[in-house]
C-alpha cells in the first residue's frame, strides 16, 4: 500500500511554568489541545483518533493516565493511544499519530503530550534506587553530564560553548509568548559564572521542570489541502540499549541511523544547506553541538563550531531552537512534540517573534532514555517532492 | 566455566511520593463545596447531572461549568464486600464499595458503605454521606456512606476554599535481581568482582547480564575480575535532591575494571574534586568486611592509585 | 491482497504466579523471541519494526520497558516503539506501520511481572486521580460492582459465572461452596495474578506467505475507549466492545479468545458481541487461565492467530481490554484462506 500524505494542521500548546496550579491535568492538557483545534479550526467530530504521549507515570502518580483523560482528550468513543518512548515520547506521539494517517487508517488525528511535574518531582521519580546498587544516580543531569565531559574531551570544543547555547536558547525563549524561562538579558558570561551542578554541567545550562502540554492535528491530503499546512516530509525512530560494551554515548548509533534514515526519505542530501530551521532536543546545552554532529549538520567533533560562530542563533546558517527549546520550557512528556510542533509552526509561517524568515524546510528532534531512543520528522511549507 | 544456577536475590523496593494535584476550576469547586458539606454535580450536555462532577462532557468533550447542588443522601446502585480491607481504603474493618445514585443526580459516585456486613447491603437501600471529622480536601472529607437508619453524628463544617490535594501513594514491590546479577552480588558479598563474558560477542560484563544487550542472550562464562581500574569519564554532583544518599559534592565516576568490556558508575575519593581525570587509575576502597552484603555498596568508593593515567585512546571507545 | 497484514508466529512464556525473574521481563523474553523467530524462519534483523506493551506501576520503577530491549539484542539500533499498554494495542500500532507500506515485518511484544508488587492496588492508581483513586478502591472490589449489577439484572447468575471459571473441568456446586473474595465474586472469579509475555510476529501480504503455511489475515482490527466514570457508564454491558466490533467486521465468527480478568466479564462480552451458542470461546482458558498483565490482551490475538495457523479455525475474533471494568476495548477479526 503507497504511503498517504498527512500534514500538520494545527498546533497548540500551554503557557508552560514551573507549576501550573490552575489546571488539572485534564485542564492542562485542554488548553493545549483547544488551541492546537483553533488553529487548524477542526471541531470534534472531525476528529477520528487520538494519540497521548507522556513520560513515567511516576512522575504524576497515575498508571496509564490516558484513561481518566478519555473525556478530555475528547476520546470517548474513539480509539485512543498511548505512547512511552521515554524522554522522545513527545515525538513518538507525533509520528504515531502521523502513521495513522498515512497507512489510510484514518483522515484526522489529534496527537497530544503532557507532564505535570508539580505534581511530584522528577529527579525523585527518575533516582529510585533498586536493592543491590550504588547510589551514586542524580537524576538525568548527573546521567548525562558524564557524557558531556566525553564529548568535550572528544572534540576539544572550548569550555564557554555550552555557555553560548544556553544564552542563545534563553533569549530565543524570551521571544516565544509560552516558554516557562524568558530571559532576554541573559549573556554568555551569567550563564558561565552560574553555580555548577552536574560539573561539567552549570545551572543556567540546565533545563527547567515545567508543566504543559502540547498538540497538534495532524490530517491526510484531503483535509490538508487548501488550509495553512505543514506536510510531513519523512519520520524516523531508532533505538539502541542502554548500556552496552563499546556504546558510543557521545554520538550513538541510533541517532545516526535516524538521521540517516529521515534524510533519505525526505531527499535532503546537504542537511546544513537544505534545513531552513531545525527544534532538537536540548535539555543540557552541550547536546546542542553533540545532536548537530549526530544529525549530520557537521563532521564529527565540528558541531560546536557551527554553535560557536552563530550558525545557531537566528539569523545563521541553521537557527536551532528558535523556540527556547527545552532549555527554556521541559514539560518532559510533551517537550519533543513541542520541538515537532514549532518545526511545522515554523514552516506555516506561524511562529511569530521567533519565526525564521522564509523557513521552508523544519526539523523535528527529540531524544530519550540513556540517549538511546531517537524520534524525528521533517516537515515542509510544500508537499513532498514539490521543491 | 558456567555459572551455577541459584535461587536469584531478592529485596523490597518501596516506592513513595505524597503527589500535590491542582483542581482547576470545577473540581476545586467540588472540593471547597464539600468541606462545607454540600455536594455539587454538574450539568453535561445531554441534561444529566454528573455527580461526581466532570470537568468535560463524555459526549461532546466540551468544557462543563453549570454547577447543580445535590443531595447528601442516595440509592446504592450496586455494591460489593470487602472482607479484608487494603491499606488506604476509607474503612479498615469490612464494609461495601457501592456506586450511589445522589439525589438529585444521574450519574453515581464510588464510595464506601459502613453497612457492618453484606446482610445489609441491598441494590435501592438508602444511605447517606458521613462526614470526617477532620476535613482535609477532597473526597475522603467524605469518610463514608452509611444506612439512613444509622444514628447521625453531628460534625462541623470548616469552610475554606480548596485547590490542591494531597494525595500519598506508597507501594511495596519486591525487587529481584537476574541469576546472572545474583551471582554478581554474591560475589561481592565475598569480596570478589564477578564479571561474565557473552559466548556470542565475547564480551566481559560486569555486572553480567540476563540477555547481553547487543545479542540477546545470557552472558555466560564466569570472569573474576581485580578491583582496579581507569575512570573512563565522570562528573562531579553538587546538588542536593530528595532522596539523595550521598551528600553533595561527589564524583559520580564511570570506572572501567581492568579486563572488563564495560564501565559501571561508583563513587570517587581520596583526592580533591578537581584532581579526578578521565584516564585517572583507580582501585576499590572495600568497607569494613563485617559490613559486607550482596551489594555493590561493598565497595565504599574507588580511590587513586597513583600509578600513570592510561593514555586516552585505551578507554576512548568506552565513552 | 496489496495492504493486508497477517498473524504468522506467536509465542509465550509460560503463565506463572510467580517468577524469579526482573520486572524488565528479560528472562521471560529472551527464550519467548528465539521461539518465535526460529518459528518464522527469521532473524531479528530481519525483524522491520517492534513494538511493545509494559507498565512501569507493574515494575514499580520509571522506564522500566527500557531494559527489555535487551532481550531483543538491539543491535545494530532498531526501529521501535512502545505503549504504556496492553501489547495489543501495540500490535495495533505495528498493523498500522506495516500499512504505510515503511516495512514489511514486525515483532510485537508484551510482558508483565504482576506479582512484584500488590496488584490489587497498583491497578487503584488507574481511576481517577482527583476524586476516586484517594479512596484505593481495588481492582476486585470494584469488578464486583460490575457482577452485581448483572446479576441484579438477570443477565448472569452465579452458577454461570462459576461454569466460566469450571470450563467443564471443576465442580460447580464445589466452586459455589467457597467463600467470597468480594461479595459476588469468589476466587474462581477472578483471573490469577501472572508473570508472564506474550509475542507476536505480523507480516505484509508480500512476506506472509513465505513465514506462515497458513497466516491468520486481520480483517479487521479497531479499539474504542469509554468515559472513566465508572457511575455514568452502563457497566452491564460493552459498547466500546460494540463499536470496535463492528467496525472491525466481526461476523461469521467461528472462535473467540476474549481478553476477561473476570467470569461474568466473559459473559457479558459475549452477549455484547452477539456469540452464539456455536461460537467457541477461550479454548486457551483466557485470562482465568493465566493473566500476565500488559500481555494478555496480545496473547489472545495470539491464541486466536494459532487456531488459524493449526487449520482448527477458519475466522476467529480476538478481543484485549484496557482500564477498569474493560473501558477501553480492541478487537482483532482473522481469517485464514
Amino acid at each position: 500500500m503507497a504511503k498517504q500524505l498527512a500534514a500538520v494542521i494545527g498546533t497548540g500548546q500551554t503557557h508552560h511554568t514551573a507549576k501550573r496550579q490552575d489546571v488539572s491535568m485534564a485542564g492542562l492538557c485542554r488548553e493545549a489541545i483547544d488551541r492546537a483545534m483553533a488553529d487548524a479550526g477542526v471541531d470534534w467530530p472531525e476528529i477520528d483518533a487520538v494519540v497521548l504521549g507522556k513520560a513515567p507515570d511516576l512522575f504524576e502518580g497515575v498508571m496509564m493516565p490516558e484513561l481518566f483523560l478519555a473525556d478530555a482528550l475528547g476520546a470517548t468513543g474513539k480509539p485512543l493511544l498511548r505512547v512511552h518512548t521515554a524522554g522522545s515520547v513527545g515525538g513518538s506521539t507525533g509520528n504515531v499519530a502521523a502513521s495513522l494517517v498515512q497507512s489510510g487508517v484514518h483522515r484526522t488525528v489529534l496527537a497530544v503530550a503532557f507532564e505535570k511535574q508539580s505534581e511530584s518531582n522528577a529527579m525523585w521519580a527518575l533516582s529510585i534506587l533498586p536493592p543491590f546498587s550504588m547510589p551514586v544516580g542524580a537524576g538525568a543531569g548527573g546521567y548525562f553530564a558524564p557524557h558531556v565531559r566525553s564529548y568535550i574531551r572528544r572534540s576539544g570544543a572550548p569550555e564557554h560553548i555550552g555557555a553560548v547555547v544556553a544564552a542563545k536558547d534563553r533569549r530565543n525563549g524570551a521571544r516565544n509568548p509560552y516558554a516557562h524561562l524568558k530571559q532576554p538579558d541573559i549573556t554568555v558570561e551569567s550563564v558561565r559564572s552560574s553555580p555548577m551542578l552536574w560539573d561539567p554541567i552549570r545551572y543556567d545550562e540546565t533545563c527547567p521542570s515545567s508543566d504543559g502540554a502540547a498538540a497538534v492535528v495532524i490530517a491526510d491530503e484531503s483535509v490538508a489541502s487548501g488550509r495553512p499546512a505543514a506536510w510531513i516530509h519523512a519520520t524516523a525512530m531508532r533505538t539502541e540499549p542502554t548500556t552496552f560494551a563499546g556504546r558510543d554515548q557521545v554520538n550513538p548509533q541510533a541517532g545516526r541511523d535516524a538521521a540517516a534514515a529521515l534524510w533519505r526519505e525526505a531527499g535532503i542530501t546537504d542537511p546544513l544547506s537544505e534545513v531552513d530551521v531545525a527544534e532538537i532536543y536540548v535539555p543540557f546545552s552541550w547536546f546542542e553541538p553533540m545532536w548537530l554532529e549526530n544529525l549530520g549538520f557537521s563532521e564529527l567533533g565540528q558541531g560546536w563550531k557551527l554553535t560557536e560562530a552563530g550558525e545557531t542563533a537566528l539569523g545563521g546558517r541553521l537557527p536551532v531552537n528558535p523556540s527556547g527549546g527545552v532549555l527554556s520550557s521541559n514539560p518532559i512528556g510533551a517537550s519533543g512534540l513541542l520541538r515537532f510542533a514549532e518545526a511545522a509552526m515554523q514552516v506555516m509561517g506561524r511562529a511569530g517573534e521567533h519565526q525564521v524568515d522564509g523557513a521552508r524546510i523544519a526539523l523535528g528532534h527529540a531524544y530519550g532514555g540513556g540517549s538511546q531512543y531517537f524520534s524525528l520528522w521533517v516537515v515542509g511549507a510544500e508537499r513532498p517532492g514539490a521543491r | 566455566m558456567v555459572t551455577s544456577i541459584s535461587e536469584p536475590l531478592s529485596a523490597p523496593l518501596d516506592v513513595g511520593f505524597d503527589y500535590t494535584r491542582s483542581l482547576g476550576p470545577v473540581l476545586g469547586r467540588f472540593a471547597t463545596e464539600l468541606r462545607e458539606h454540600r455536594v455539587l454535580g454538574v450539568r453535561g450536555s445531554d441534561g444529566r447531572v454528573h455527580v461526581p462532577p466532570v470537568e468535560y462532557d463524555p459526549v461532546t468533550a466540551q468544557p462543563l461549568t453549570e454547577f447543580v447542588q445535590v443531595g447528601t443522601e442516595g440509592t446504592v446502585t450496586t455494591w460489593s464486600w470487602i472482607p479484608e480491607p487494603l491499606a488506604g481504603q476509607p474503612l479498615q474493618r469490612p464494609f461495601a464499595w457501592a456506586l450511589i445514585k445522589l439525589d438529585g443526580a444521574d450519574t453515581a459516585l464510588l464510595h464506601a458503605v459502613d453497612a457492618g456486613s453484606p446482610q445489609a447491603m441491598a441494590i435501592g437501600m438508602r444511605v447517606r454521606v458521613r462526614w470526617t471529622a477532620e476535613p482535609v480536601g477532597g473526597i475522603r472529607d467524605i469518610e463514608c456512606f452509611e444506612p439512613l437508619d444509622a444514628p447521625e453524628r453531628a460534625v462541623a463544617a470548616t469552610p475554606e476554599p480548596v485547590t490542591m490535594i494531597t494525595s500519598p501513594v506508597h507501594l511495596r514491590y519486591l525487587h529481584s535481581a537476574s541469576p546472572e546479577e545474583s551471582r554478581y552480588l554474591r560475589g561481592l558479598a565475598e569480596g570478589r568482582l564477578l564479571g561474565q563474558r557473552c559466548p556470542a560477542c565475547g564480551k566481559v560484563y560486569v555486572p553480567p547480564r540476563p540477555a547481553c544487550p547487543t545479542d540477546g542472550v545470557p552472558t555466560e562464562d564466569e570472569v573474576e575480575l581485580p578491583d582496579r581500574g581507569v575512570v573512563t569519564t565522570f562528573c562531579v554532583v553538587n546538588v542536593p535532591f530528595l532522596g539523595q544518599r550521598i551528600k553533595p559534592p561527589y564524583v559520580a565516576a564511570y570506572v572501567l575494571l581492568d579486563g572488563a568490556d564495560i564501565a559501571f558508575l561508583h563513587l570517587v575519593l581520596g583526592c580533591a574534586a578537581e584532581e579526578v581525570r578521565m584516564g585517572m587509575r583507580v582501585r576499590a576502597v572495600w568497607r569494613p568486611r563485617e559490613s559486607w552484603g550482596t551489594t555493590l555498596e561493598n565497595i565504599d568508593h574507588f580511590a587513586p592509585t597513583g600509578e600513570p593515567d592510561a593514555p586516552y585512546e585505551s578507554f576512548a571507545q568506552h565513552l | 491482497m496489496a495492504g493486508e497484514v497477517a498473524v504468522v508466529g506467536f509465542a509465550q512464556a509460560p503463565n506463572v504466579r510467580r517468577t524469579h525473574g526482573t520486572t524488565n521481563g528479560v528472562e521471560m523474553l529472551v527464550p519467548v523471541f528465539a521461539e518465535l523467530l526460529a518459528a518464522t524462519g527469521l532473524s531479528k534483523r530481519d525483524i522491520g519494526f517492534w513494538c511493545s506493551g509494559s507498565s512501569d506501576y507493574l515494575a514499580g520503577r520509571a522506564f522500566s520497558f527500557i531494559a527489555a530491549v535487551d532481550a531483543i539484542g538491539a543491535w545494530p539500533p532498531i526501529a521501535e516503539s512502545h505503549v504504556e499498554m496492553d501489547a495489543a494495542w501495540a500490535l495495533y500500532e505495528a498493523w498500522v506501520k506495516i500499512r504505510t507500506g515503511e516495512v514489511d515485518t514486525a515483532l510485537v511484544y508484551g510482558f508483565g511481572k504482576s506479582s512484584a508488587g500488590d496488584l490489587r492496588r497498583v491497578l487503584a492508581l488507574q481511576l481517577d486521580p482527583y476524586l476516586v483513586a484517594p479512596l484505593w478502591p481495588d481492582s476486585v472490589g470494584v469488578a464486583g460492582l460490575q457482577a452485581r449489577l448483572g446479576l441484579a439484572a438477570g443477565l448472569w447468575t452465579q452458577r454461570q459465572m462459576a461454569e466460566v471459571a469450571a470450563r467443564g473441568q471443576r465442580d460447580v456446586d464445589e466452586l459455589l461452596a467457597r467463600p467470597y473474595v468480594a461479595d459476588p465474586l469468589r476466587a474462581h472469579d477472578c483471573a490469577p495474578i501472572t508473570d508472564g509475555a506474550a509475542a507476536v510476529v505480523l507480516a505484509s501480504a508480500e512476506r506472509a506467505g513465505e513465514l506462515c503455511a497458513r497466516p491468520a489475515w486481520i480483517t479487521g482490527i479497531e479499539h474504542r475507549v469509554e468515559t472513566p466514570n465508572l457511575g455514568a457508564r452502563d457497566l452491564t454491558t460493552s459498547p466500546s466492545t460494540v463499536a470496535a466490533a463492528e467496525a472491525a467486521g466481526a461476523e461469521g465468527i467461528e472462535l473467540a479468545e476474549l481478553h476477561a480478568p473476570f467470569s461474568h466479564q466473559e459473559i457479558l462480552l459475549r452477549q455484547a458481541l452477539g456469540l452464539g451458542e456455536r461460537v467457541r470461546v477461550n479454548p486457551s482458558g483466557g485470562a482465568l487461565a493465566g493473566n500476565p498483565m500488559f500481555a494478555a490482551g496480545l496473547a489472545r490475538i495470539g491464541e486466536a492467530a494459532s487456531r488459524i495457523h493449526s487449520g482448527a479455525a477458519g475466522r476467529v475474533l480476538a478481543h484485549a481490554t484496557s482500564g477498569p471494568l474493560l473501558q477501553q476495548n480492541l478487537v482483532c477479526v482473522m481469517e485464514g484462506r
